[in-house]
Parts: C-alpha cells; sequence; structure tokens
C-alpha cells in the first residue's frame, strides 16, 4: 500500500487471446512469472507503476523521519534511525532493480517521479512535527506496509515477490522499534506522554488511509487480483491493521482518535469510524501538507548530485580509454 | 576535574560523534542512491565509535556521566573535537574531502592505539580502525574519481580541497593532553603523524590530479581544548534540543 490506486489500464477484447489465457493460468496454478516469460503488456505496465511507486515511497519515505536524525534524544535512538533510513534506501534500491527487470531504466522512474508523473504513497506528505511522529512512523506506518507486503512475497511476479521477502524482515523490525520509541513516551513524563498521544492523533487516520480507497471506489482492484498482485482488498488489509493496533495502543495507555471504533463481536472485528476520503484524494492531487517540500527536496538532491554523476561516468569513460590504449 | 586520559578519550569520542552529526544532516539527500547509503554507513561506524569513547570517557570521568550526558548536556566549550570535523558539509564535494582528510588522519592515529598500554582504548581502537581503512579506501577512490571526471567535478574537488586545507595542521599538533598519554604510554605524538599523512594525502591527490595547497598559510586550532568555530555551537543546538528542553527524560 506504499502503492496506492494503481491503474491497471483497459483490456480490449483482441487483447484476450491464447496467449494471455495460458499467462493466466500460470498466475492460477501458482507459478511465478519471471522477466523472460511472455507476460501481457498490462501486467507489465501495471507492475511497473505499482513497484515503481513502492520503491518512491521508500525514498521520500526517507525525508520525514531523517528530519529527526540530527535531533533524536539519545545516542542509541540516533543510531537506530540512520539504520532505518539507510535501510529504507536499501529497500528502494531493491524495488528499483526490480522494477528494471520489467524493461524501465532508475533513471527513467526517478524522472517520472520528479516530473510529478508517479506517486508514492499519501502517508509521507505528512510532517513530523515531534520525536513522538518518529515512533509513530515506525509503529503504524510501518506496521501498515507490513501489513500489505506480506502478502506480496506470494505475489505471481518473481523478482518483485523475492524483493518482497527481503523488505518485510525489516520492516518487521522497523515496527518494533517505533514501538519500543512509543512505549518510553507512553512510560516517560506528563509531557513525553501528550507527545505520543498528540502523535497517534495525527498520524491514525493517514495510516489507514495508506490501504487506498474503499473497495467499492477501488476500480482496478478485481484485475489485480486475478493477476495476483495485489492479494487482499484495501478494506480486508485495513481491517486487519485496526485489529492487530487497537489492542497496541492499549498496552501504550494511548486512546485512538476515534470515537467510533468498538469491538464488535458477532463480526469478530473492531468498527472504526468513517474515513476523510476527501482528505487522502487531496493529499493525492498534491495538495497535502508536504507534497511541494517533499519532491522539492528529492529534486534538488538530484539536481545538486549532477555534477557527482556525471564525474563518475567521465571517470569510467577515461579509465576505459586508458585501459584500451594500453592493450594496443 | 577531568583527568587527562578523560579528555583524551573525549577528543577521540568528540571527532566522531560531531562528524556522525554532520554526516546525519545529509542522510537521504545524497547524490545517488547507492552513495547516499555509504555515506549514512559512515555515519552508523562514527556514531557506533562514538558511544564506545564516550561511554570510556564516562566511566573515566565517574560522576554519575553516561554516553549521553556527554553527548546532549557539554556546551561547546567543554567538546574538545578538532576544528575540521565541525565545519559544515557545503557541497557534496566539500563533504567527501573534509572526510577523506578525516579518515586519513584517524586510520593513522588508530593504528597508534593498537599499541596503546590502555588495553580498553587499544580494544576500541581495533574495532574503529578496520571500519575507518574502509572508509578511507571508499573516500580516496571517490576523491580520485571525481578529481579526474569531469572539469567541473575538478575545480569542485580542488576548491574543497582549498577551503578545508587549513584545518589539517590541528591534527598534527600536540599540547599537554598528548604529552602525558605519550608518557604513559597511552597515547601517540600528533606531530609524529604528520610525514605519513601527507605522503598519502600527497599520492591520491596526485593520482587525483588535484594540486595540493601550498605549505604554511592559515592554520586555525584550538578545538581540542574547547575553543571552537561558530558551527559548534549550533550544531549542538539542534542536537541537544530534546534532552535539553525535557530535562531528567529518558528516551
Ligand atoms: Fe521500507
Ligand atoms: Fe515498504
Ligand atoms: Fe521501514
Amino acid at each position: 500500500m506504499y502503492a496506492q490506486m494503481v491503474d491497471t489500464g483497459t483490456p480490449s477484447s483482441a487483447t484476450i487471446d491464447a496467449r494471455e489465457a495460458r499467462f493466466q493460468q500460470r498466475i492460477d496454478d501458482g507459478i511465478r512469472i519471471e522477466p523472460q516469460d511472455w507476460m501481457p503488456e498490462r501486467y507489465r505496465k501495471t507492475l511497473i507503476r505499482q513497484i515503481s511507486q513502492h520503491a518512491h515511497s521508500e525514498i521520500v519515505g526517507q525525508l520525514p523521519e531523517g528530519n529527526w536524525i540530527t535531533r533524536a534524544p539519545s545516542l542509541k535512538r540516533k543510531a537506530i534511525l540512520l539504520a532505518k533510513v539507510q535501510d529504507e534506501a536499501g529497500h528502494g534500491l531493491y524495488l528499483y532493480s526490480a522494477a528494471e527487470t520489467l524493461g524501465i531504466s532508475r533513471d527513467q522512474m526517478v524522472e517520472d517521479l520528479h516530473a510529478g508523473r508517479a506517486k508514492y504513497s499519501s502517508i509521507f506528505n505528512y510532517p513530523t512535527l515531534t520525536w513522538a511522529d518518529v515512533g509513530a512512523i515506525g509503529w503504524l506506518v510501518d506496521g501498515s506496509a507490513i501489513m500489505n507486503q506480506i502478502p506480496l512475497c506470494r505475489c505471481s511476479y518473481g523478482p518483485y515477490a523475492r524483493a518482497m521477502i527481503r523488505v518485510c524482515k525489516e520492516e518487521a523490525f522497523h515496527m518494533r522499534q517505533g514501538y519500543d520509541l512509543m512505549l518510553a513516551l507512553a512510560r516517560g513524563t506528563a509531557a513525553q506522554k501528550a507527545m505520543a498521544q498528540d502523535a497517534l492523533n495525527r498520524w491514525w487516520w493517514p495510516s489507514l488511509m495508506m490501504f487506498g480507497p474503499p473497495d467499492g471506489d477501488s476500480v482496478h482492484s478485481a484485475q489485480s487480483q486475478a493477476w495476483k498482485i495485489k492479494l487482499f482488498t484495501n478494506d480486508e488489509l485495513r481491517q486487519k491493521m485496526v485489529d492487530q493496533t487497537v489492542p497496541q495502543a492499549e498496552h501504550l495507555g494511548l486512546t485512538i482518535p476515534d470515537p467510533d471504533l468498538k469491538w464488535n463481536a458477532e463480526r469478530g472485528h473492531y468498527d472504526f469510524g468513517a474515513i476523510d476520503w476527501d482528505e487522502f484524494y487531496n493529499v493525492v492531487k498534491g495538495n497535502g501538507p508536504c507534497n511541494r517540500e517533499r519532491l522539492e527536496t528529492r529534486r534538488k538532491a538530484w539536481d545538486d548530485g549532477e555534477w557527482f554523476r556525471d564525474a563518475l561516468v567521465a571517470h569510467a569513460e577515461k579509465a576505459a580509454q586508458r585501459a584500451a590504449a594500453k592493450a594496443a | 576535574m577531568r583527568t587527562a586520559r578523560c579528555e583524551y578519550l573525549l577528543r577521540f569520542g568528540d571527532n566522531a560523534l560531531i562528524l556522525s552529526q554532520r554526516l546525519g544532516e545529509r542522510c537521504g539527500k545524497g547524490p545517488a542512491l547507492e552513495e547516499d547509503m555509504a555515506l549514512t554507513n559512515t555515519a552508523l561506524d562514527l556514531l557506533g565509535q562514538a558511544r564506545l569513547w564516550l561511554s570510556l570517557a564516562a566511566e573515566a570521568a565517574g560522576d554519575g556521566a553516561d554516553e549521553d550526558t556527554l553527548a546532549y548536556l557539554r556546551d561547546d566549550r567543554e567538546f574538545h573535537n578538532v576544528l575540521l570535523v565541525e565545519q559544515p558539509n557545503g557541497g557534496y564535494a566539500d563533504t567527501l574531502v573534509r572526510q577523506f582528510l578525516f579518515d586519513a588522519w584517524a586510520s593513522l592515529a588508530l593504528r597508534q592505539l593498537l599499541g596503546s598500554r590502555d588495553a580498553a582504548i587499544a580494544a576500541i581502537a581495533e574495532k574503529a580502525v578496520k571500519e575507518v581503512s574502509y572508509h578511507l579506501r571508499r573516500t580516496s577512490d571517490l576523491v580520485v574519481r571525481l578529481g579526474d571526471g569531469t572539469e567541473r567535478s575538478h575545480a569542485l574537488m580542488q576548491a574543497a580541497l582549498e577551503a578545508l586545507w587549513p584545518y589539517h595542521h590541528e591534527l598534527f599538533i600536540g599540547d599537554a593532553v598528548d604529552a602525558e598519554m605519550v608518557a604513559a604510554g597511552i597515547g601517540f605524538e600528533p606531530a609524529s603523524l604528520r610525514d605519513a599523512w601527507l605522503s598519502y594525502v600527497r599520492e591520491v591527490l596526485a593520482e587525483a590530479s588535484l594540486t595540493m595547497p601550498a605549505a604554511g598559510g592559515w592554520a586555525p586550532k584550538g578545538g581540542k581544548q574547547g575553543l571552537h568555530s561558530e558551527h559548534l555551537s549550533r550544531l549542538l543546538a539542534e542536537m541537544q534540543v530534546l534532552p535539553r528542553s525535557h530535562p531528567g527524560a529518558r528516551w
């Protein structure tokens, strides 16, 4: 759900040919699709969108937490946070590599991000205002990410599934560390506890929005599910997240900011209040509190680094020429 | 009153801590994904080293200090890092040149400490020297590639070198604390590393087709003794804000 609302394209009846039927059969039989295998163009394009959106989310996602590296309040927490933000860069790297197997270059994906053509998760457009936000992100955002990504370890596309296995192990670690940070605050001074509650208040709803629009409005869901690149619906995953998180919040002694939150014995799930989808669509459209800043930071890092990347290429070319001249 | 040994430990700890803090400012904003991860890795290594040095310094202080009180509750006049590491990140060329000059010194300094009569110090040096040797290989390689790369990269690297060069002098100036550590068989004479440092740096710069700045000139110093540039107090204000504004809180 670092990938939200991924467009699956529109099939024309002409494209649903025998090859496509065989392709679908392979997926139904649980056989992984590998880069050299034939695949429908729409499957390839949809996966590029989904995986690159996920990769961009990892990279842009470094920024809100990175905001607190220089102000982490203990050396141990600083080390944990640095390592976490570094892990996220690594996730971006695996995911860009997985997408590259589908015939798009990393540079092209980065260009699409910077031009505003590619999306990243809406969640990273919210600001990290206090230290507790670092804990809330680990607990809720990495927590939601895992919820979505564990099933993707079984998705139909081999390179994506394998990337997810590596990523999930680390995300689980991030979630535990985030929760541990929240626990320290919840058991701390009154000011620390208030900080933790405030972070939960601000991150709760955006975290639930991470799973994407409700199933009724989720137009591309059915195709993605048939292709097994989406294994549960948005609402199913959202419900799982709520059910998992409520007892954790109780253990912290924090209150989830939803007066309608209530255990429903009949359903065996928590009922929860209405999500403000206007806010979600607005953030996706580019009008969240930090959309402009996040993209601007990424663009600036890229532009400022141009001389560095160019120089490494130039040096490699010169070195190759020198080696060739020597060999001749 | 802190002993010479305690101050000596703080010097190594503060160098690592302040440089790591500077690198942390850059995390997530590097010129390429792989480079960003590598530099963050250096920041993490240095932070790990800082924690070892500062924990040992806290033990030596014996006044209930720990790594965090030393990092978060001292003022700039009580920090003992050299001026080089507190210099602002500047552009990426500046960050790399600062790192290269420091790594070249740290790898020599830590090698000296491997033979320290103080077992705790030798143990930290042994762990740190492996990491720093790797940092130095990496920064040396980048200095060569960027010095040789394009006209633009060459100019940026040369300018960074000119700007940061004056700060190398302090690395090789000894004082009473150094003398006491040498006498006790714990430490080394800073000036004794100078020739090896210069010859290593000269070799890398030559391969990079960069020009080594002229000898002599401005040689700012005082960081080791707690007299810093204007940059450190600001760096600390940011780093220390939470423990300072929540006295006694645990995180
Ligand atoms: Fe991640
Ligand atoms: Fe992720
Ligand atoms: Fe994560």
